[in-house]
Protein backbone atom coordinates (compact mmCIF):
# COMPACT_ATOMS: atom_id res chain seq x y z
CA UNK A 1 0.00 0.00 0.00
CA UNK A 2 1.43 3.14 -0.88
CA UNK A 3 1.84 6.09 1.68
CA UNK A 4 -0.82 8.60 0.00
CA UNK A 5 -3.09 5.65 0.38
CA UNK A 6 -2.34 4.66 3.45
CA UNK A 7 -3.05 8.92 4.68
CA UNK A 8 -6.21 8.90 2.88
CA UNK A 9 -7.69 5.74 4.30
CA UNK A 10 -6.48 6.97 7.67
CA UNK A 11 -8.56 10.02 6.86
CA UNK A 12 -11.36 8.54 5.71
CA UNK A 13 -11.22 6.08 8.82
CA UNK A 14 -10.75 8.96 11.09
CA UNK A 15 -14.19 11.18 11.02
CA UNK A 16 -16.03 8.39 10.42
CA UNK A 17 -14.63 6.27 13.58
CA UNK A 18 -15.35 9.41 15.85
CA UNK A 19 -18.38 9.76 14.20
CA UNK A 20 -19.60 6.16 14.98
CA UNK A 21 -18.19 6.78 18.53
CA UNK A 22 -20.43 9.90 19.16
CA UNK A 23 -23.65 8.00 18.08
CA UNK A 24 -23.13 4.48 19.64
CA UNK A 25 -22.37 6.70 23.29
CA UNK A 26 -24.92 9.76 22.54
CA UNK A 27 -23.68 13.03 23.37
CA UNK A 28 -26.31 13.60 26.10
CA UNK A 29 -27.26 17.29 26.95
CA UNK A 30 -27.08 16.16 30.69
CA UNK A 31 -29.79 14.97 33.17
CA UNK A 32 -31.85 17.73 34.81
CA UNK A 33 -31.45 18.68 38.13
CA UNK A 34 -34.18 16.72 40.25
CA UNK A 35 -37.16 18.86 40.01
CA UNK A 36 -38.95 17.44 43.17
CA UNK A 37 -38.84 19.66 46.42
CA UNK A 38 -35.40 21.67 45.73
CA UNK A 39 -33.92 23.53 48.57
CA UNK A 40 -32.04 26.83 49.37
CA UNK A 41 -29.16 27.99 50.84
CA UNK A 42 -28.61 31.99 51.70
CA UNK A 43 -26.90 34.39 53.73
CA UNK A 44 -24.13 36.47 54.24
CA UNK A 45 -20.56 37.28 53.97
CA UNK A 46 -19.23 40.01 56.55
CA UNK A 47 -15.61 41.29 56.68
CA UNK A 48 -14.40 41.56 60.16
CA UNK A 49 -12.69 44.89 61.44
CA UNK A 50 -11.57 47.80 59.42
CA UNK A 51 -12.38 47.46 55.87
CA UNK A 52 -8.98 48.95 53.69
CA UNK A 53 -9.61 52.48 52.27
CA UNK A 54 -10.10 52.31 47.86
CA UNK A 55 -7.48 54.08 46.90
CA UNK A 56 -8.04 56.36 43.71
CA UNK A 57 -7.92 55.11 40.27
CA UNK A 58 -5.34 57.68 37.90
CA UNK A 59 -7.48 57.13 34.74
CA UNK A 60 -5.75 60.39 33.10
CA UNK A 61 -4.05 58.11 29.94
CA UNK A 62 -7.59 58.34 28.54
CA UNK A 63 -9.45 61.70 28.77
CA UNK A 64 -12.70 59.78 28.10
CA UNK A 65 -12.16 57.72 31.25
CA UNK A 66 -11.08 60.94 33.24
CA UNK A 67 -14.54 62.45 31.84
CA UNK A 68 -16.84 59.58 32.89
CA UNK A 69 -16.28 59.94 36.51
CA UNK A 70 -17.31 63.43 38.01
CA UNK A 71 -15.98 62.07 41.44
CA UNK A 72 -12.47 60.18 40.86
CA UNK A 73 -12.96 56.02 40.41
CA UNK A 74 -11.91 53.76 43.18
CA UNK A 75 -10.31 50.44 43.28
CA UNK A 76 -13.25 47.74 43.70
CA UNK A 77 -10.85 44.95 45.19
CA UNK A 78 -12.14 44.69 48.65
CA UNK A 79 -15.74 45.87 48.37
CA UNK A 80 -17.10 46.39 52.10
CA UNK A 81 -20.76 47.96 52.53
CA UNK A 82 -22.32 50.38 55.23
CA UNK A 83 -23.19 46.85 57.48
CA UNK A 84 -19.90 44.98 57.08
CA UNK A 85 -21.05 43.18 54.25
CA UNK A 86 -18.92 41.94 51.32
CA UNK A 87 -19.62 42.60 47.71
CA UNK A 88 -18.18 40.44 45.17
CA UNK A 89 -17.32 37.24 46.71
CA UNK A 90 -18.41 34.14 44.46
CA UNK A 91 -20.66 31.74 46.32
CA UNK A 92 -20.57 28.27 44.64
CA UNK A 93 -20.95 24.42 45.14
CA UNK A 94 -17.50 22.86 45.04
CA UNK A 95 -18.47 19.27 46.22
CA UNK A 96 -21.59 16.94 46.33
CA UNK A 97 -23.08 16.89 42.79
CA UNK A 98 -21.42 13.79 41.60
CA UNK A 99 -21.30 13.38 38.04
CA UNK A 100 -24.59 15.26 37.06
CA UNK A 101 -23.93 17.96 33.88
CA UNK A 102 -25.94 20.61 33.73
CA UNK A 103 -27.13 22.41 30.36
CA UNK A 104 -25.96 26.03 29.97
CA UNK A 105 -28.81 28.77 30.13
CA UNK A 106 -30.24 29.93 27.11
CA UNK A 107 -29.73 33.70 28.50
CA UNK A 108 -26.33 35.37 27.64
CA UNK A 109 -23.99 36.60 31.07
CA UNK A 110 -23.24 39.95 30.19
CA UNK A 111 -19.90 42.18 31.17
CA UNK A 112 -19.88 45.84 30.51
CA UNK A 113 -17.21 48.07 30.72
CA UNK A 114 -18.42 51.40 31.64
CA UNK A 115 -16.29 54.67 33.08
CA UNK A 116 -12.80 52.40 32.10
CA UNK A 117 -14.21 49.72 34.55
CA UNK A 118 -15.90 46.44 34.39
CA UNK A 119 -19.73 45.98 35.65
CA UNK A 120 -20.09 43.61 37.49
CA UNK A 121 -16.73 43.68 38.62
CA UNK A 122 -16.64 40.15 39.41
CA UNK A 123 -19.14 37.46 36.79
CA UNK A 124 -20.09 34.30 37.66
CA UNK A 125 -21.23 31.95 34.69
CA UNK A 126 -21.55 28.35 33.02
CA UNK A 127 -19.12 26.65 31.03
CA UNK A 128 -20.07 26.74 27.21
CA UNK A 129 -22.97 30.09 28.09
CA UNK A 130 -22.90 32.66 25.60
CA UNK A 131 -20.65 35.78 27.31
CA UNK A 132 -21.77 39.19 25.74
CA UNK A 133 -19.32 41.67 26.23
CA UNK A 134 -20.59 45.13 25.89
CA UNK A 135 -18.46 48.52 25.70
CA UNK A 136 -20.22 51.41 26.84
CA UNK A 137 -18.00 53.82 27.07
CA UNK A 138 -16.90 55.76 24.11
CA UNK A 139 -13.44 54.72 23.90
CA UNK A 140 -11.72 51.49 22.56
CA UNK A 141 -10.91 48.90 25.37
CA UNK A 142 -9.49 45.40 24.90
CA UNK A 143 -10.91 42.71 26.09
CA UNK A 144 -8.41 40.35 27.55
CA UNK A 145 -8.95 37.48 29.97
CA UNK A 146 -6.00 35.32 31.04
CA UNK A 147 -7.31 32.36 32.17
CA UNK A 148 -5.04 28.87 33.75
CA UNK A 149 -7.79 26.34 32.35
CA UNK A 150 -9.33 27.82 29.66
CA UNK A 151 -7.94 29.26 25.81
CA UNK A 152 -6.83 32.74 26.00
CA UNK A 153 -8.03 35.29 23.81
CA UNK A 154 -7.57 39.40 23.64
CA UNK A 155 -10.38 41.08 21.79
CA UNK A 156 -10.34 44.94 20.74
CA UNK A 157 -13.09 46.13 21.04
CA UNK A 158 -14.64 49.96 20.14
CA UNK A 159 -17.49 51.55 21.22
CA UNK A 160 -21.10 50.00 20.67
CA UNK A 161 -19.41 46.95 18.49
CA UNK A 162 -21.31 43.34 19.54
CA UNK A 163 -18.75 41.03 20.83
CA UNK A 164 -19.47 37.59 21.63
CA UNK A 165 -17.55 34.79 23.38
CA UNK A 166 -17.64 31.59 26.15
CA UNK A 167 -15.25 29.80 28.16
CA UNK A 168 -15.44 25.71 28.32
CA UNK A 169 -14.25 24.91 31.16
CA UNK A 170 -14.88 25.22 35.10
CA UNK A 171 -12.53 27.96 36.58
CA UNK A 172 -13.09 29.74 39.79
CA UNK A 173 -11.95 32.89 38.74
CA UNK A 174 -10.63 33.92 35.30
CA UNK A 175 -8.73 37.83 35.82
CA UNK A 176 -9.83 40.07 33.22
CA UNK A 177 -7.60 43.03 31.67
CA UNK A 178 -7.73 45.97 29.41
CA UNK A 179 -3.72 46.75 27.86
CA UNK A 180 -5.45 49.85 26.98
CA UNK A 181 -6.48 51.00 30.53
CA UNK A 182 -3.88 49.03 32.82
CA UNK A 183 -6.30 49.93 36.27
CA UNK A 184 -9.18 47.77 34.75
CA UNK A 185 -9.38 44.59 36.00
CA UNK A 186 -12.23 42.11 36.57
CA UNK A 187 -12.91 38.39 37.21
CA UNK A 188 -14.88 35.91 35.44
CA UNK A 189 -15.74 32.88 37.83
CA UNK A 190 -16.87 30.08 35.04
CA UNK A 191 -18.90 26.96 36.93
CA UNK A 192 -20.27 23.87 35.14
CA UNK A 193 -23.00 23.55 36.84
CA UNK A 194 -26.23 26.60 37.54
CA UNK A 195 -25.48 26.74 41.62
CA UNK A 196 -23.52 29.99 42.06
CA UNK A 197 -23.79 33.61 43.40
CA UNK A 198 -22.23 36.55 43.30
CA UNK A 199 -22.94 38.64 46.65
CA UNK A 200 -24.83 41.73 46.22
CA UNK A 201 -23.52 45.60 47.85
CA UNK A 202 -24.73 44.05 50.92
CA UNK A 203 -22.71 40.69 51.05
CA UNK A 204 -26.30 38.65 50.65
CA UNK A 205 -26.45 35.87 48.68
CA UNK A 206 -28.93 33.12 47.39
CA UNK A 207 -28.37 29.27 45.77
CA UNK A 208 -31.26 28.08 44.78
CA UNK A 209 -32.91 24.83 43.49
CA UNK A 210 -30.63 22.48 45.19
CA UNK A 211 -31.73 18.96 45.12
CA UNK A 212 -31.42 17.33 48.73
CA UNK A 213 -27.99 16.24 50.05
CA UNK A 214 -24.80 17.49 51.21
CA UNK A 215 -22.58 19.96 49.63
CA UNK A 216 -19.62 21.75 50.50
CA UNK A 217 -20.29 25.39 49.48
CA UNK A 218 -17.37 27.68 49.46
CA UNK A 219 -17.11 31.13 48.91
CA UNK A 220 -14.00 32.73 47.09
CA UNK A 221 -13.05 36.37 47.36
CA UNK A 222 -10.44 38.16 44.85
CA UNK A 223 -7.96 39.47 47.55
CA UNK A 224 -8.90 37.61 50.68
CA UNK A 225 -8.82 33.72 49.48
CA UNK A 226 -11.56 30.82 49.86
CA UNK A 227 -14.00 29.10 52.70
CA UNK A 228 -15.59 25.98 52.49
CA UNK A 229 -18.37 24.84 54.34
CA UNK A 230 -20.35 21.60 55.03
CA UNK A 231 -24.14 22.14 54.62
CA UNK A 232 -26.92 19.44 54.17
CA UNK A 233 -30.28 20.37 53.17
CA UNK A 234 -33.50 18.37 53.03
CA UNK A 235 -36.14 18.78 50.84
CA UNK A 236 -37.76 22.19 50.14
CA UNK A 237 -35.27 23.16 53.12
CA UNK A 238 -34.07 26.48 52.95
CA UNK A 239 -30.85 26.83 55.37
CA UNK A 240 -28.69 30.22 55.67
CA UNK A 241 -25.07 30.40 55.93
CA UNK A 242 -22.44 33.12 56.98
CA UNK A 243 -19.24 33.88 55.85
CA UNK A 244 -16.71 36.32 57.43
CA UNK A 245 -13.70 37.60 56.18
CA UNK A 246 -10.80 39.32 57.59
CA UNK A 247 -7.53 40.81 56.24
CA UNK B 1 -27.63 -9.62 18.70
CA UNK B 2 -26.98 -7.42 21.61
CA UNK B 3 -23.27 -9.49 22.33
CA UNK B 4 -22.39 -8.03 18.06
CA UNK B 5 -23.58 -4.75 18.94
CA UNK B 6 -21.09 -4.40 21.94
CA UNK B 7 -18.03 -5.93 19.91
CA UNK B 8 -18.85 -3.50 17.20
CA UNK B 9 -19.04 -0.50 19.39
CA UNK B 10 -15.63 -1.67 21.02
CA UNK B 11 -13.90 -1.86 17.62
CA UNK B 12 -15.72 1.64 16.93
CA UNK B 13 -14.17 2.94 19.88
CA UNK B 14 -10.59 1.47 19.64
CA UNK B 15 -10.75 2.50 16.16
CA UNK B 16 -11.15 6.06 17.10
CA UNK B 17 -8.89 6.62 20.28
CA UNK B 18 -6.54 4.71 17.75
CA UNK B 19 -7.09 7.01 15.17
CA UNK B 20 -6.85 10.32 17.40
CA UNK B 21 -3.63 9.26 19.21
CA UNK B 22 -2.42 8.55 15.56
CA UNK B 23 -3.06 12.33 14.17
CA UNK B 24 -2.00 13.43 17.66
CA UNK B 25 1.74 12.51 16.29
CA UNK B 26 1.15 14.32 13.40
CA UNK B 27 1.98 16.91 11.66
CA UNK B 28 0.29 17.94 7.78
CA UNK B 29 2.09 21.02 6.07
CA UNK B 30 0.67 20.94 2.58
CA UNK B 31 1.71 17.45 1.15
CA UNK B 32 4.19 16.88 3.83
CA UNK B 33 3.06 14.97 6.90
CA UNK B 34 5.44 14.99 9.93
CA UNK B 35 5.82 12.47 12.38
CA UNK B 36 7.02 13.14 16.79
CA UNK B 37 9.11 10.02 16.86
CA UNK B 38 12.02 11.64 14.33
CA UNK B 39 10.74 14.93 15.93
CA UNK B 40 11.57 14.32 19.09
CA UNK B 41 15.41 13.10 17.80
CA UNK B 42 15.40 16.53 16.52
CA UNK B 43 13.80 18.65 19.60
CA UNK B 44 16.49 16.63 21.72
CA UNK B 45 19.50 18.08 19.38
CA UNK B 46 18.23 21.56 18.46
CA UNK B 47 15.39 22.74 20.72
CA UNK B 48 15.84 21.44 24.22
CA UNK B 49 18.64 23.95 25.78
CA UNK B 50 15.68 26.53 25.59
CA UNK B 51 12.28 25.25 25.25
CA UNK B 52 13.42 22.64 27.88
CA UNK B 53 12.53 19.01 28.30
CA UNK B 54 9.27 19.19 29.20
CA UNK B 55 8.51 21.82 26.55
CA UNK B 56 7.68 24.29 29.14
CA UNK B 57 10.14 26.64 28.12
CA UNK B 58 12.61 26.39 31.16
CA UNK B 59 15.35 24.85 29.30
CA UNK B 60 19.19 25.39 30.61
CA UNK B 61 19.62 28.70 28.09
CA UNK B 62 15.66 30.09 29.39
CA UNK B 63 17.00 32.07 32.35
CA UNK B 64 19.38 33.77 29.63
CA UNK B 65 16.81 34.66 27.21
CA UNK B 66 14.22 38.11 26.89
CA UNK B 67 11.51 37.20 25.49
CA UNK B 68 11.44 33.78 27.30
CA UNK B 69 11.47 30.85 25.13
CA UNK B 70 7.69 29.31 23.89
CA UNK B 71 5.60 27.24 26.54
CA UNK B 72 4.20 24.31 24.59
CA UNK B 73 2.58 22.68 27.45
CA UNK B 74 -0.09 25.88 27.03
CA UNK B 75 -0.47 25.49 23.71
CA UNK B 76 -0.53 29.81 23.36
CA UNK B 77 0.86 31.03 19.67
CA UNK B 78 1.78 34.07 18.93
CA UNK B 79 1.84 33.72 15.10
CA UNK B 80 -1.30 32.33 14.07
CA UNK B 81 -3.56 32.56 10.80
CA UNK B 82 -6.48 31.61 13.10
CA UNK B 83 -8.74 33.29 15.37
CA UNK B 84 -7.55 34.76 19.10
CA UNK B 85 -8.49 31.70 21.39
CA UNK B 86 -7.86 29.29 18.82
CA UNK B 87 -5.14 26.71 17.79
CA UNK B 88 -2.75 27.42 15.13
CA UNK B 89 -2.75 25.54 12.12
CA UNK B 90 0.59 22.89 11.53
CA UNK B 91 1.23 25.16 8.88
CA UNK B 92 1.79 28.04 11.47
CA UNK B 93 3.98 26.41 13.52
CA UNK B 94 6.11 24.81 10.34
CA UNK B 95 6.46 28.92 9.01
CA UNK B 96 7.51 29.92 12.40
CA UNK B 97 10.03 27.74 13.04
CA UNK B 98 11.37 28.64 9.88
CA UNK B 99 11.07 32.06 9.75
CA UNK B 100 12.25 32.15 13.28
CA UNK B 101 10.92 34.85 15.05
CA UNK B 102 12.62 38.38 15.05
CA UNK B 103 13.93 40.59 18.14
CA UNK B 104 13.68 36.97 20.45
CA UNK B 105 16.49 34.23 21.29
CA UNK B 106 14.34 32.27 17.83
CA UNK B 107 16.43 31.75 14.98
CA UNK B 108 15.44 30.58 11.50
CA UNK B 109 15.48 26.61 11.36
CA UNK B 110 15.50 27.04 7.34
CA UNK B 111 18.83 24.86 7.14
CA UNK B 112 16.76 21.81 8.61
CA UNK B 113 15.13 19.98 6.04
CA UNK B 114 11.32 20.74 5.29
CA UNK B 115 10.95 17.59 6.71
CA UNK B 116 12.41 17.72 9.73
CA UNK B 117 11.04 21.02 10.21
CA UNK B 118 7.20 19.30 9.64
CA UNK B 119 9.00 16.13 12.32
CA UNK B 120 9.65 18.47 15.11
CA UNK B 121 5.63 20.51 14.62
CA UNK B 122 3.85 16.72 15.35
CA UNK B 123 6.20 16.93 18.30
CA UNK B 124 6.01 20.22 19.67
CA UNK B 125 1.86 19.42 19.56
CA UNK B 126 2.76 16.43 21.77
CA UNK B 127 3.43 18.82 24.77
CA UNK B 128 0.00 19.72 25.02
CA UNK B 129 -3.20 18.09 25.32
CA UNK B 130 -4.99 20.65 23.26
CA UNK B 131 -4.15 19.50 20.21
CA UNK B 132 -5.91 16.24 21.15
CA UNK B 133 -8.92 17.78 22.46
CA UNK B 134 -9.44 20.43 20.34
CA UNK B 135 -8.95 21.57 16.80
CA UNK B 136 -7.78 24.27 15.24
CA UNK B 137 -9.31 27.74 14.50
CA UNK B 138 -10.85 28.44 11.36
CA UNK B 139 -7.57 30.25 9.08
CA UNK B 140 -8.89 34.24 8.45
CA UNK B 141 -9.68 35.77 5.34
CA UNK B 142 -6.56 38.16 3.84
CA UNK B 143 -8.24 40.15 0.70
CA UNK B 144 -6.24 41.41 -1.85
CA UNK B 145 -4.73 44.35 -0.90
CA UNK B 146 -5.40 47.95 -1.96
CA UNK B 147 -2.76 50.21 -3.29
CA UNK B 148 -1.70 52.46 -0.63
CA UNK B 149 -1.76 56.15 -0.97
CA UNK B 150 -2.17 59.62 1.11
CA UNK B 151 -6.05 59.21 1.56
CA UNK B 152 -5.68 55.19 2.82
CA UNK B 153 -2.50 57.02 5.40
CA UNK B 154 -4.50 59.60 6.67
CA UNK B 155 -7.35 57.17 7.23
CA UNK B 156 -4.98 54.78 9.23
CA UNK B 157 -3.71 57.60 11.17
CA UNK B 158 -7.38 58.13 12.34
CA UNK B 159 -7.55 55.08 13.17
CA UNK B 160 -4.30 54.46 14.99
CA UNK B 161 -5.60 57.19 17.41
CA UNK B 162 -9.76 56.41 17.70
CA UNK B 163 -8.45 52.53 18.12
CA UNK B 164 -6.21 53.16 20.77
CA UNK B 165 -3.26 51.81 19.31
CA UNK B 166 -1.47 54.86 20.25
CA UNK B 167 -1.91 53.52 24.09
CA UNK B 168 0.79 51.47 23.50
CA UNK B 169 2.82 51.85 20.63
CA UNK B 170 2.70 55.99 21.13
CA UNK B 171 1.14 58.58 18.99
CA UNK B 172 4.47 58.47 17.14
CA UNK B 173 4.79 55.16 17.05
CA UNK B 174 7.76 54.30 18.96
CA UNK B 175 6.23 52.11 21.52
CA UNK B 176 5.98 54.45 24.58
CA UNK B 177 2.84 55.19 24.92
CA UNK B 178 0.79 55.65 28.20
CA UNK B 179 0.04 51.98 29.20
CA UNK B 180 3.57 50.47 27.72
CA UNK B 181 4.95 50.27 30.79
CA UNK B 182 2.44 48.32 32.58
CA UNK B 183 2.43 45.41 29.67
CA UNK B 184 3.40 42.22 30.92
CA UNK B 185 2.95 38.72 28.96
CA UNK B 186 0.74 35.97 30.29
CA UNK B 187 3.81 34.71 32.50
CA UNK B 188 3.93 38.10 33.58
CA UNK B 189 6.93 39.01 32.49
CA UNK B 190 7.12 42.81 31.25
CA UNK B 191 6.92 43.50 27.40
CA UNK B 192 7.74 45.97 25.35
CA UNK B 193 5.55 47.17 22.00
CA UNK B 194 6.81 47.36 19.20
CA UNK B 195 8.61 50.29 17.80
CA UNK B 196 7.23 50.88 14.22
CA UNK B 197 10.03 53.33 13.68
CA UNK B 198 13.17 51.36 14.78
CA UNK B 199 13.34 49.40 11.25
CA UNK B 200 12.93 45.75 12.93
CA UNK B 201 11.14 42.96 11.59
CA UNK B 202 8.17 42.33 12.50
CA UNK B 203 8.08 38.91 14.76
CA UNK B 204 5.11 36.75 12.78
CA UNK B 205 6.44 37.67 9.02
CA UNK B 206 7.38 41.17 7.49
CA UNK B 207 4.88 41.27 4.42
CA UNK B 208 1.95 43.77 4.63
CA UNK B 209 -0.14 40.69 4.62
CA UNK B 210 1.82 39.17 7.59
CA UNK B 211 0.81 42.75 9.32
CA UNK B 212 -3.35 42.35 8.69
CA UNK B 213 -3.37 39.25 9.68
CA UNK B 214 -1.91 39.75 12.66
CA UNK B 215 -4.40 42.39 13.16
CA UNK B 216 -7.10 40.10 12.34
CA UNK B 217 -5.61 37.53 15.27
CA UNK B 218 -3.41 39.76 17.68
CA UNK B 219 -0.40 37.95 19.53
CA UNK B 220 -1.75 35.46 21.82
CA UNK B 221 0.24 35.39 25.18
CA UNK B 222 0.99 38.95 24.74
CA UNK B 223 -0.57 42.52 25.30
CA UNK B 224 -1.59 42.56 21.36
CA UNK B 225 -5.38 42.24 20.85
CA UNK B 226 -7.37 40.85 18.13
CA UNK B 227 -9.08 43.73 15.61
CA UNK B 228 -11.71 40.84 14.08
CA UNK B 229 -14.29 42.86 15.00
CA UNK B 230 -13.06 46.01 15.58
CA UNK B 231 -12.24 47.27 12.16
CA UNK B 232 -13.30 45.97 8.43
CA UNK B 233 -10.51 44.68 6.10
CA UNK B 234 -10.08 47.70 4.61
CA UNK B 235 -9.70 49.72 7.66
CA UNK B 236 -6.93 47.21 8.95
CA UNK B 237 -5.13 47.82 5.28
CA UNK B 238 -5.56 51.60 6.33
CA UNK B 239 -3.62 51.14 9.29
CA UNK B 240 -1.19 48.82 7.46
CA UNK B 241 -0.17 51.90 5.05
CA UNK B 242 -0.08 54.12 7.83
CA UNK B 243 2.34 51.90 10.08
CA UNK B 244 5.19 51.68 7.09
CA UNK B 245 5.03 55.61 6.90
CA UNK B 246 6.57 55.50 10.50
CA UNK B 247 10.00 53.99 9.52
CA UNK B 248 10.07 55.62 6.09
CA UNK B 249 10.96 59.29 5.88
CA UNK B 250 9.72 59.65 2.19
CA UNK B 251 6.30 58.41 3.24
CA UNK B 252 6.23 60.68 6.20
CA UNK B 253 6.07 63.80 3.72
CA UNK B 254 3.02 62.16 1.90
CA UNK B 255 1.63 62.01 4.95
CA UNK B 256 2.37 65.33 6.02
CA UNK B 257 1.14 67.01 2.60
CA UNK B 258 -2.52 64.54 2.67
CA UNK B 259 -2.59 65.99 6.58
CA UNK B 260 -1.83 69.84 5.14
CA UNK B 261 -4.86 69.19 2.49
Amino acid sequence: MGFAMKNSILALIVPVAWFAALLSYGVSPGSAPPADAPASVSGEVKFEGTPPKPSRIDMSADPFCVKAHPTPATTEEVDVGGNGGLANVVIYVSEGLGTQTFPPPDRPAVFEQKGCQYKPHVLAMQAHQKLDVVNSDETTHNIHPTPSNNREWNMTQPHGVPLEQTFAREEVAIPVKCNVHPWMKGYIAVFKHPFFAVTDKNGSFELKDLAPGTYTITAWQEKLGTQNQKVTVGASEKKTLSFTFKQ
Amino acid sequence: MRMISRFIRLIVLVCAWWSAAALAQQSHIGKLVGNAKPGKALYIRYCIFCHGPQGDGRGESAPYLDPKPRDFTKAVFKCRSTPSGTLPLDSDLYNTISRGVHASGMPSWKPLLPQERANLVAYVKTFSPAFQEEQPGTPVATPAEPPSSAESIKRGAALFQSMNCWSCHGKDGRGHGPSAASLTDDRGYPIVPFDFTSGRQFKCGDSDQDMFRVLVTGLDGTPMPSFASAMTADQRWDVVHYIRTLNNPKQHEVQNAANAQ
